[in-house]
């Protein structure tokens, strides 16, 4: 019987940002700010040979009827500043930013990635998101904010146009020839013009081609034009779906629209967030499980929660006590703002309706739904169910891998990188060591076509 | 007038470092490395230097367009160093593989965002665990504003620094949007955060209005240090009121004086005298055992450059003992430092670091160990509290 060869598995670690996952209360808990926590965390990742640091990123703090939320994990570094510090204490790990294409321009936002690769020698990756919102546009000066639709069109000709400025310098212009005096090769290198509905600049990028030529692509955003953009260019996805149905559901939609972008399937890797919780057993494994979700989900959490969907204050229910009898308040969220889990509620009426169902079918407290409801643990069990979950969801195309998130910074992943990986490692499904070192090598990926030949004078 | 009993206060030292360095020629100098200009080996070789000479700060000159020897657009010289990495960047990456230097990016104001450079400047602070800085620039120039297509008419000289001065002044409110002890983790309550020491700072201006609190904790200096040339009446405001160092051009004994007067009387106007104002002089150095040598280099470098740069006034050519004449001498306008540009950085910042700086500690004018963590503690100014802090009652 002839075997398909197994699938390679693709591990990444995502620092733990502003959210009510990170127990920040565990007596291991350390600082989500101090560079001593991005450091352990990223020698830990690099150690257990994964393929890249992720951080995500939101631009303004959140707000709950017209405060500043105060339950969860707040606050966080610069996203390039971060990522540039950690490329000088890491040697081959990738490290991947999210960089929203709203709030920025072109032009900078080109040079500092093409910056990134170069300081971390070819480890740069852009995980490009589109938040559009007037809330987070209050921060800024230009760019204001977007009407939702035009989110896409926007990030597409921001990814063009960042395209344009990384192959306007192709890797033989610079000479640096001392004795004939010839520093650029190519006197009109980095010139490039680009007019679009979005964007109408010209004029020479002044970062010389980098190691990866242009940093990995990623895409985050479920929606129908989300997944388009994805097909259309992205090298991966940073998914939401760490389960066998939804997972291969996904997975084949989003891989099936490649061939209409004459992409071919390896061309794009999908990678969904997963949490874990390692025990020595698996039920103890459970338990600690059950406590973490005690923990994540308060009584005052889960009232907060609770108002994203009836966005009206609750302030005055009992977490212990059953769900509202009222409805929720149609129309704009107001009460929970900043909240990317918001916009997974289209239908307010329609999910207080079945979250009503059923609490009442299992006799649930308000927490106990929110418990319920909010995505439990990915993978949880021994190391040895681990890492044979994780294989089973990879060789059964629900995803070419995780991109984990522990719920303790910065220490979380210690446990995984000491039993997990070296289970997957004897399977054959994770490498014991690097064998390229730049991002692009580690997913797979080819190069980059390369930049077009200089424009002829 | 200065007591002869008491010692000569300590002179500051920062330099400027950018591509090869000063001089266009520099980069075909021996020891220039002109291939490595575009790697972390290279600035994290400068940085070493510069912190082995115990200097107080270095900064990481930058722009939003290709270098260029024209004014108003792109020439084609092939001669020239041309590209460069983003310099906050360039300075987060050498930031782990130092420890007591000051790191002082260059920024420019006219064509980036107040939020964004905030939190970057925050987290440079945040990494280097206190050393951060910045230095503001602005830019009127037609090709540099094309890169970001928005604005067709280039702003006149007092607008653009009218502008900048309003960027500094949303970054400050933004370090100063979490106080201190925000993060509380307070098991009991359940709170990550004490919401009421989180700000808005709802900044209205002519060019922008931001709401905040930034996302990014308050950083370990509190305020980084803020630094931009003085260079013309137009930009002295700026000097004055929005800064903790402020360069300029040290050509000779009168015209420095005459610059330092007016930003300080500026100064004053703002009210602003809790810290001081640290005024550094801007020298373009060439230094060799003594000055024919050093003035033959750079008549050779001017030779392979196809032009005179000797002839600008801010150049100095000479030995190290000469140059610590000059500084102290120039240091009578008014200065507190100076910041250096190294006209050939494999040449001249070691003799910087080897040179003039145990010249300097030999007249008891220059520190012989860093006496502080932050770049604030090494400029002798005092760690601010936040704004928005309310007073202990
Ligand atoms: C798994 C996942 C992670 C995301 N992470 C971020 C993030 O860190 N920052 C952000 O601004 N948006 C983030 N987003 C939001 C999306 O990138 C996207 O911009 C937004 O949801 C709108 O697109 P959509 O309608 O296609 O989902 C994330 C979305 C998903 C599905």
């Amino acid at each position: 019987m002839s075997s398909k060869p197994l699938k390679q598995i693709h591990l990444a670690a995502h620092f733990p940002g502003v959210n009510n996952t990170t127990v920040w209360s565990d007596p291991d808990a350390g600082s989500h700010i101090d560079f001593d926590s991005f450091i352990h965390f990223a020698q830990t990742a690099e150690r257990a040979k994964f393929d890249f640091l992720f951080l995500a990123e939101g631009l303004r703090l959140r707000e709950q009827g017209g405060r500043i939320h105060d339950l969860d994990v707040v606050g966080r570094p610069d996203t390039f500043t971060v990522l540039t510090a950690l490329a000088a204490v890491t040697e081959r790990l990738g490290l991947t930013g999210t960089i929203n294409s709203t709030f920025n321009e072109p032009y900078e936002v080109a040079r500092q990635f093409a910056t990134l690769d170069h300081l971390s020698e070819g480890r740069a990756a852009w995980n490009v998101v589109t938040s559009w919102d007037a809330f987070t546009g209050e921060n800024f000066r230009r760019g204001g904010f977007l009407p939702r639709e035009d989110r896409y069109s926007r990030a597409q000709e921001f990814l063009a146009t960042a395209h344009e400025l990384f192959d306007s310098w192709d890797g033989t212009a610079i000479a640096a020839d001392a004795g004939s005096g010839t520093f650029l090769r190519d006197a009109r290198a980095g010139t490039f013009a680009h007019r679009g509905r979005h964007f109408d600049i010209e004029g020479r990028f002044n970062v010389p081609r980098s190691p990866q030529g242009r940093p990995v692509i990623f895409q985050a955003g479920d929606s129908e034009e989300g997944r388009e953009f994805a097909a259309a260019g992205a090298d991966a996805i940073f998914g939401r779906y760490g389960t066998l149905e939804a997972g291969r559901e996904f997975y084949a939609d989003v891989k099936g629209r490649l061939a209409a972008h004459g992409r071919t399937h390896d061309r794009l890797k999908i990678l969904p967030a997963a949490t874990f919780v390692l025990g020595d057993t698996d039920a103890e494994a459970r338990e600690t499980a059950h406590e973490v979700r005690r923990l994540q989900v308060s009584g005052q959490t889960a009232i907060k929660y609770l108002e994203h969907v009836w966005n009206r204050d609750l302030s005055a229910y009992d977490p212990d006590g059953p769900l509202p009898a009222i409805d929720p308040e149609p129309g704009e969220n107001t009460i929970a703002l900043g909240r990317a889990s918001v916009r997974q509620f289209r239908d307010p009426l329609a999910t207080a309706r079945r979250w009503r169902e059923l609490a009442g079918a299992k006799n649930l407290s308000i927490r106990e739904l929110v418990i319920a409801t909010t995505a439990e643990q990915t993978f949880v069990g021994s190391a040895a169910t681990i890492a044979g979950a994780i294989n089973d969801l990879v060789q059964a195309d629900a995803a070419d891998g995780f991109i984990l998130v522990p719920h303790i910074t910065p220490g979380g992943l210690d446990g995984f990188a000491d039993s997990v990986v070296p289970l997957l490692q004897e399977r054959g499904v994770f490498r014991a060591e690097y064998e390229g070192s730049t991002l692009r090598d580690h997913l797979g990926l080819a190069a980059p076509a390369p930049a077009p030949a200089p424009a002829p004078r | 007038m200065s007591d002869s009993s008491t010692p000569p206060a300590p002179l500051h030292l920062a330099v400027s470092l950018d591509g090869a360095g000063r001089h266009p020629a520099a980069w075909r100098e021996p020891g220039a490395r002109p291939a490595e200009l575009f790697t972390a080996r290279y600035w994290a070789g400068l940085a070493t230097e510069a912190e082995t000479g115990l200097l107080d700060f270095i900064t990481f000159e930058d722009g939003l367009a290709l270098q260029s020897s024209l004014p108003e657009a792109f020439d084609e010289r092939p001669d020239r160093v041309r590209g460069r990495l983003d310099a906050v960047l360039t300075a987060a990456r050498v930031a782990p593989l130092t420890r007591h230097i000051g790191l002082v990016p260059a920024v420019t104001a006219t064509h980036t965002e107040p939020f964004h450079i905030s939190k970057a400047v925050a987290t440079l602070d945040h990494v280097s665990r206190g050393r951060a800085g910045l230095r503001v620039q602005v830019s009127g120039l037609p090709h540099e504003a094309r890169h970001f297509g928005r604005r067709t008419v280039p702003l006149a000289d007092t607008e653009l620094y009218a502008e900048a001065a309003d960027h500094v002044e949303v970054i400050r409110r933004l370090w100063d949007s979490w106080e201190d002890d925000a993060e509380i983790r307070d098991v009991a309550t359940g709170r990550f955060v004490d919401r009421d020491k989180l700000h808005h700072i709802d900044f209205e201006g002519r060019h922008f209005s931001v709401r905040g609190p930034s996302i990014t904790p308050r950083p370990p200096q509190g305020q980084p240090v803020v630094s931009a040339s003085g260079a013309g009446e137009a930009s002295y405001a700026l000097v004055a009121r929005s800064t903790d160092v402020g360069y300029v051009a040290a050509h000779d004994g009168d015209r420095t004086r005459a610059a330092v007067a007016a930003i300080r009387r500026a100064r004053e106007a703002t009210g602003l005298t809790a810290d001081p104002l640290h005024l550094f002089g801007e020298l373009t150095v060439f230094l060799d055992e003594d000055a024919p040598a050093a003035g033959a280099r750079l008549e050779r470098l001017d030779a392979l450059a196809g032009l005179p740069h000797g002839a600008d006034a801010g150049v100095f050519t000479g030995s190290p003992g000469q140059l610590a004449d000059l500084l102290l001498e120039r240091r009578e306008a008014g200065l507190s430092g100076f910041l250096l540009h190294p006209g050939v950085i494999a040449h001249d910042l070691p003799a910087i670091t080897r040179s003039l700086v145990p010249e300097l500690q030999r007249r008891g004018v220059f520190r012989r160990e860093y006496e502080a963590d932050t770049l604030r503690g090494l400029l002798g100014l005092h760690r601010p509290g936040s704004r928005y802090a309310r007073r202990a009652a």
